[in-house]
């Protein structure tokens, strides 16, 4: 299934590319897409991955950008 | 401005003016031998770490963890080396100006984006909730279908409904981009999000706001930028090796021409130029940003585009193809011809009102709609429907008979059977006792501007223009020929069509895209198999909107031609960002390389060409 987050402070487009390819390559994902513009994340995984999924997710926002967060 | 980007703002401009004080002192101090250097390298470090004190930062944090083509990281190796070289005002200024490129590119960016969320101002905040007689404000999520709101002059209607009191001018520009009001009465559907400006409505609530138009405008619209064009695609994958590859061509020409000849100084100073460029930003931000505005200023026109690639796709369009009923033709069936035959046409619309009493057939709607006056039924005896045929009923004690012309041909009645003036449509013929008195002929009507928006998106390049409809031939070449359609494909049952947009997919150039219209009644595989699907007038269909890849909220077939001006503009302005940015960079680049750009003027072209890329995508709204 696929599920929206709202991001927060991503203010760099180069950096929320970075993100996106990171959250895709991470286990379980079958998708990931970030909309610099709108600042949402989808995911798309099996429901019961998803709090893993997020947990690895932030810590990547915040590896690439430590003001930046994911709102869940 | 948010409070971060005024603090920043702030330190830029004390930091700029820290640096022009350094520079005066620059010029005025002088110490002896060594001392010179050292003094004034300690007192440019104060606007210098001013300015970046925080890309440092960020660039050893970043090192730590391994990301070498960080941004914070290549500007900070930039101005270092530039400061290692004795260029403390030049370190300062690069510094500077990258500050301020930022500053600006998230100025930018956060101003079409609020820009386009005002744009989709459509979130009604309340909803005047009609409970034992009296008026509560209630926040719209709370009401329940069935309720009753009151909508006062002035307000937006909060959720869809049906007006069941009062009248009122309603403005949908919001929702259509239309700019003309719309009456709206007792009985007829009222849409959230337009204004209600002059009566008082009390509308009782067909669908809870979750699945309101509102609510599913804003969604297609906040959802659309995380479907991404290939040029988005594309651009993100290029910037993954530009960095890199920037970098080292750094490298190359730090090191390369000084081992043949020499002058290590002056090849090292050139390459951090290349460092200062090395940033893609201003190319992925203006990719997004254009097509975020392109889908902006279209749901401004009322068109609601589900992704960035359908933009994309649209703008390639080259076959359209259109569902006829409900499409082009309003749906609706009308009277368009009484042609009596030694009667009056008033006595022959009654008979056949009468005749057409019993009936439940669409064609038998619209004769009542036009009769308009009461039937008696009390006159009307032994009702019979001839299956395939028509109707036969004693009206007065006389046989009425009603149907088409096998129904005629079999009782051997002679017909007119010239053709009508009016265009092909459904012909009843009408006897009494056996003698014929003549025939009227009903047909769907032509939408208003149908006949302009064919012509309209002939003239954008979109050379073949296919109507595929289930109605019989004649009846579809003749609306054809009105609206200028060359291909007809007709008596085609739901299946068919989507077989023949496959033909249609199957027969285009491999660059180019197939479109289909429709209005999601039944077309909802069509609109998935074409290239693009667009659903019109389709609000509060469920299926249609699912479906289509874009939706046009009114079934305004004029639409059409603005939508894909649309998508060419859009993606016209992506393809000038990509080639003005990366030519300038890689300009630059060979400046930089031959001693012709120094890196004052690397910084300040990098930054204005985000700048005025940024300013050319937002064109796209408009």
């Amino acid at each position: 299934m696929k599920k929206r987050f709202q991001l927060n402070d991503v203010d760099c487009a180069n950096c929320a590319a970075k993100m996106e390819e990171g959250i895709k390559k991470l286990p379980g994902v079958k998708d990931a897409s970030i909309s610099f513009m709108a600042q949402k994340l989808t995911i798309e995984a099996e429901e019961d991955q998803f709090d893993r999924i997020l947990k690895a997710a932030q810590k990547i926002v915040r590896d690439i950008d430590e003001e930046a967060s994911i709102q869940y | 401005m948010t409070n971060k980007q005024k603090k920043t703002l702030l330190r830029i401009i004390i930091a700029f003016v820290l640096f022009l004080l350094c520079v005066v002192l620059d010029h005025v101090l002088s110490f002896p031998g060594k001392w010179d250097a050292l003094v004034k390298g300690v007192i440019f470090m104060v606007p210098y770490l001013m300015a970046g004190y925080d890309v440092v930062i960020k660039s050893v944090k970043n090192i730590s963890k391994g990301h070498v083509f960080d941004e914070n990281f290549l500007m900070t190796v930039a101005t270092i080396g530039a400061y290692g070289t004795g260029e403390f005002s030049e370190a300062v200024a690069v510094m500077l100006f990258y500050q301020v490129g930022e500053w600006f590119q998230k100025y930018a960016v956060n101003r079409s984006r609020n820009s386009i969320t005002d744009l989709m101002n459509i979130m009604p905040e309340y909803a005047n909730l009609l409970r034992d007689g009296k008026l509560v404000q209630t926040d719209p999520y709370e009401v329940a279908v069935g309720d009753v709101i009151v909508v006062q002059p002035g307000e937006k209607i909060p959720l869809d409904g049906k007006v069941i009191e009062g009248e009122a001018f309603v403005d949908t520009a919001a929702l259509t981009g239309e700019s003309v009001p719309r009456k709206i009465a007792a009985g007829d559907e009222a849409l959230s999000g337009c204004i209600n400006q002059n009566g008082v409505l009390k509308i009782e609530v067909t669908r809870e706001f979750d699945h309101s138009t509102v609510a599913k405008i804003l969604e297609l619209v906040e959802n659309a930028s995380t479907r991404k064009a290939k040029y988005e695609q594309f651009i993100t994958r290029f910037a993954k090796y530009y960095t890199p590859v920037v970098c080292f061509l750094a490298v190359a020409v730090a090191v390369i021409p000084p081992l043949l000849m020499g002058a290590w100084g002056m090849w090292f100073h050139r390459a951090l130029i290349f460092l200062v460029v090395s940033c893609p930003c201003a190319l992925v931000i203006s990719i997004p940003l254009s097509f975020f505005s392109g889908i902006g200023g279209a749901s401004k026109a009322g068109i609601l585009v589900k992704g960035s690639n359908f933009l994309e796709l649209l703008g390639k369009a080259e076959t359209i193809a259109f569902d006829k009923t409900g499409t082009l033709t309003k749906g609706v069936f009308r009277v368009v011809e009484l042609a009596p035959a030694g009667i009056t046409k008033e006595e022959l619309l009654e008979l056949a009102a009468y005749g057409e009493y019993y009936s439940n057939h669409p064609i038998a709607a619209s004769v009542r709609q036009a009769y308009q006056k009461d039937v008696n039924a009390e006159l009307l005896h032994d009702y019979k429907e001839l299956s395939g045929m028509g109707i036969s009923v004693v009206f007065h004690g006389r046989e009425l008979l009603i149907g088409n012309q096998r129904l005629f041909a079999e009782k051997q009645i002679a017909v007119n059977s010239e053709p009508s003036d009016a265009g092909a449509g459904t012909i009843l013929y009408i006897a009494l006792e056996g003698v014929y008195q003549g025939r009227i002929t009903i047909a769907d009507e032509i939408k208003d501007g149908a006949v302009q928006a064919i012509k309209d998106i002939r003239a954008c390049g979109m050379n073949q223009v296919v109507m595929l409809t289930g109605d019989k031939k004649d009846v579809a070449e003749q609306v054809a020929a009105r609206l200028g359609i060359d291909t007809v494909m007709a008596e085609l049952m739901p299946a068919d069509k989507v077989a023949k947009v496959e033909e249609l997919l199957a027969q285009k150039n491999p660059e180019k895209t197939v479109v289909f219209v429709g209005d999601g009644i039944n077309d909802a595989p069509v609109l998935v198999r074409a290239d693009i699907g667009i659903a019109m007038g389709a609000m509060g269909q469920d299926a249609a909107i699912e479906a289509a890849d874009i939706v046009l909220v009114d079934d305004d077939p004029e639409k059409i031609a603005t939508a894909y001006a649309i998508a060419r503009k859009t993606v016209a302005i992506v393809k000038q960002n990509i080639v003005f940015a990366l030519g300038v960079k890689i300009l630059i680049m060979l400046l930089g390389a031959f001693g012709l750009a120094g890196m004052w003027a690397a910084v300040f072209a990098d930054v204005g060409v985000a700048f005025l890329a940024i300013l050319n995508a937002t064109r796209a709204l408009k």
